[in-house]
């Protein structure tokens, strides 16, 4: 074969399979937002789902997807900026550090059922705090880290050099330089990666099935007092998450309509997940501006 | 350091800072490594119980192919799981790997102007959308398929593999991707000035240098594909044998113990199998991230 028609066989088969890829993507979107649309009402949103008859919501599974975001943040957050911050700014090279790096690529690469299996065994059971928000926080938080951890590393990396060497000609103590110089600088990157990696917690499911449980009780929404069961924003019940829901209806859902119900779920769930990563690059954009005082580059 | 009142050491708050800074952040990091360690203390001996008390056979347990547990003779035969789990994420690479190194040579080779700026945000939203909603999307549209176009009920290796191979496309995508560019420019000018035309300047010199990092992509593909509990278990159909074809029901370690976790009682034989099945994902796990850290030290070379 010439040489220049094997080139434009190969740029031909190149360009064939990256459009696959693309039809993939369009295709799954379209098909879980045609399918999942016109069942999305107001009432779908907030109403509590029904065992075996149709027309149920997913109200509750809907509030605890979102609050147990909120919650894992809360964890997460300070725990992945004090780690990243250590890796980026504190950590000499040398063994120690280059274990802890291993130890951050092996936590990342996990499966997530096992990390859910551990929150199972140590929180749940030795740690006494039952199937609850707070022990699916605490999993998700075990099961985000490591992405915090990178995230908040390569943004503290990423400022430059000088803007340090500035601070420290200063005679600022470290610590301040920090706090005062690099993150200011790191907090469009950071917020990126947050609200990414949020996106990604708020579809997780395997490592929630046993930990948050896979039942909610009666939530009466005018009783706002965090001890009491039947509160929505206590953080010692049992919750079943949105993604935790879909799973379910389509293993074992008797509902007669479950399909379109996880269809609408799942409709829900994908268009909350992009709102997420819009917003992620919004808001870096955003931040880049106000923070640096000047026009985004690319 | 003295002060000038005679008080013996003045602590300045710009040095207190220092230290409670430094504190928090390594007490951060200890935590992390707490955390991986316990982790595998307790999966591991959590899982080895089924061997040690249970007098489990670790041979008969690898290699049995008859998972019976609740029979009057229980076998703990779990070659199934694992076989459905490398048969999966196996064939799920076979087939992300090729689409998905494609796409990082449309990015990067063929059309570097534009074909970034197509492609990257399609790799990111498939890697945004969740697990769930890629089990429902493969039980509503590519069961319904396979079961009108090749016998059997449509589940099985074949569509579950098939959804695994969307999931992790973004993985090796995106990894195949940052090798081709950060490639040095002058590699692929001179051999393009030796009059190659651009597939043979892919073929023999781009895929050659970046092989190992591909490779490493495949690699981390594989590990998402094998740890990937619930998108599996909804197409795959969950029966406790190996199957004849790829369109037969069958089973992975995940799927299995997502499935029975709930269902068993915690300390019984059963049970403590699940447990040993985690810890062999786990093992898988520490495999996968060695490979990769070879791949790696190879590619430095």
């Amino acid at each position: 074969m010439k040489p220049r028609t094997a080139d434009k066989i190969a740029t031909g088969v190149i360009v064939t399979f990256s459009s696959i890829i693309v039809a993939v993507l369009l295709g799954l979107l379209g098909f879980i937002l045609f399918r999942g649309l016109s069942h999305i009402s107001w009432s779908f949103l907030t109403s509590v789902p029904q065992t075996i008859r149709a027309g149920g919501g997913i109200g509750p599974q809907l509030f605890n997807s979102l609050f147990l975001l909120v919650l894992t943040l809360i964890i997460t957050i300070p725990l992945g900026l004090g780690a990243g911050i250590y890796m980026a700014e504190y950590a000499k090279p040398g063994k120690i550090t280059s274990s802890i790096r291993l130890v951050v690529e092996v936590l990342s690469s996990f499966p997530s059922i096992v990390v859910g299996l551990f929150g199972l065994l140590l929180i749940v059971n030795t740690f006494g705090f039952g199937f609850s928000l707070f022990s699916g926080a605490l999993v998700l938080t075990i099961f985000n880290l490591p992405l915090m951890v990178r995230v908040t590393e390569q943004a503290f990396r990423g400022v430059p050099k000088e803007q340090k060497e500035a601070g420290l000609a200063l005679g600022l103590s470290k610590w301040k330089i920090i706090v005062s110089i690099l993150l200011p600088v790191a907090i469009p990157n950071l917020v990126t990666g947050t609200v990414l990696a949020a996106g990604r917690v708020f579809g997780e499911a395997a490592a929630l099935l046993f930990t948050a449980g896979m039942s909610t009780p009666r939530l009466d929404f005018t009783n706002w007092n965090p001890l009491s069961p039947t509160s929505p924003i206590n953080p010692f019940r049992p919750a079943e998450t949105l993604a935790v829901h879909i799973w379910k209806i389509n293993s074992e859902g008797l509902a007669p309509d479950a399909m379109a119900i996880a269809a609408g779920a799942s409709a829900v769930l994908v268009i909350l997940v992009l709102i997420f990563n819009l917003t992620a690059r919004w808001l870096g954009r955003v931040l880049y501006q106000a923070f640096t005082a000047s026009k985004v580059i690319k | 350091m003295k002060s000038n009142n005679g008080s013996p050491v003045l602590i300045k708050k710009h040095h207190l800072e220092d230290w409670i800074g430094r504190i928090y952040t390594t007490f951060c990091v200890s935590l992390l490594v707490i955390v991986i360690v316990s982790m595998m203390y307790f999966v591991a001996s959590k899982g080895l119980t089924t061997f040690i008390k249970d007098g489990v056979n670790v041979g008969d347990f690898l290699f049995g192919t008859k998972w019976d547990p609740n029979g009057d003779n229980p076998v703990f035969g779990a070659l199934p799981f694992i076989a459905g789990s490398f048969a999966t994420s196996l064939l799920a690479a076979l087939i992300a790997s090729p689409l998905s190194i494609c796409a990082a040579l449309f990015m990067n080779e063929i059309v570097p102007s534009w074909g970034k700026r197509l492609l990257q945000p399609v790799i990111e939203l498939l890697a945004g959308i969740p697990s769930v909603v890629y089990g429902f999307v493969g039980l509503s549209v590519i069961v319904p398929l396979f079961r009108d176009v090749f016998p059997g009920q449509g589940i099985g290796i074949a569509a579950g593999s098939l959804v695994l191979s969307v999931m992790i496309l973004p993985t090796i995508t995106s990894i195949a991707s940052d090798a081709l560019s950060s490639l040095p420019k002058g590699l692929k000018e001179s051999s393009y000035a030796l009059g190659a035309t651009r597939w043979q300047t892919i073929y023999s010199v781009i895929l050659p240098t970046v092989m190992p990092s591909l490779l490493t992509g495949v690699v981390l593909g594989m590990a998402r594909a094998f740890g990937e509990a619930l998108a599996v278990q909804m197409v795959i159909g969950n029966a406790p044998h190996i199957p004849h074809s790829l369109f037969e029901s069958a089973s992975t370690l995940t799927s299995v113990i997502t499935l029975n976790m709930g269902n068993t009682v915690m300390g019984s034989v059963q049970n403590n199998a699940l447990w040993s099945m985690a810890l062999a994902l786990m093992v898988m796990t520490f495999i996968f991230v060695i490979v990769v850290r070879l791949l790696e030290r190879r590619h430095r070379l």
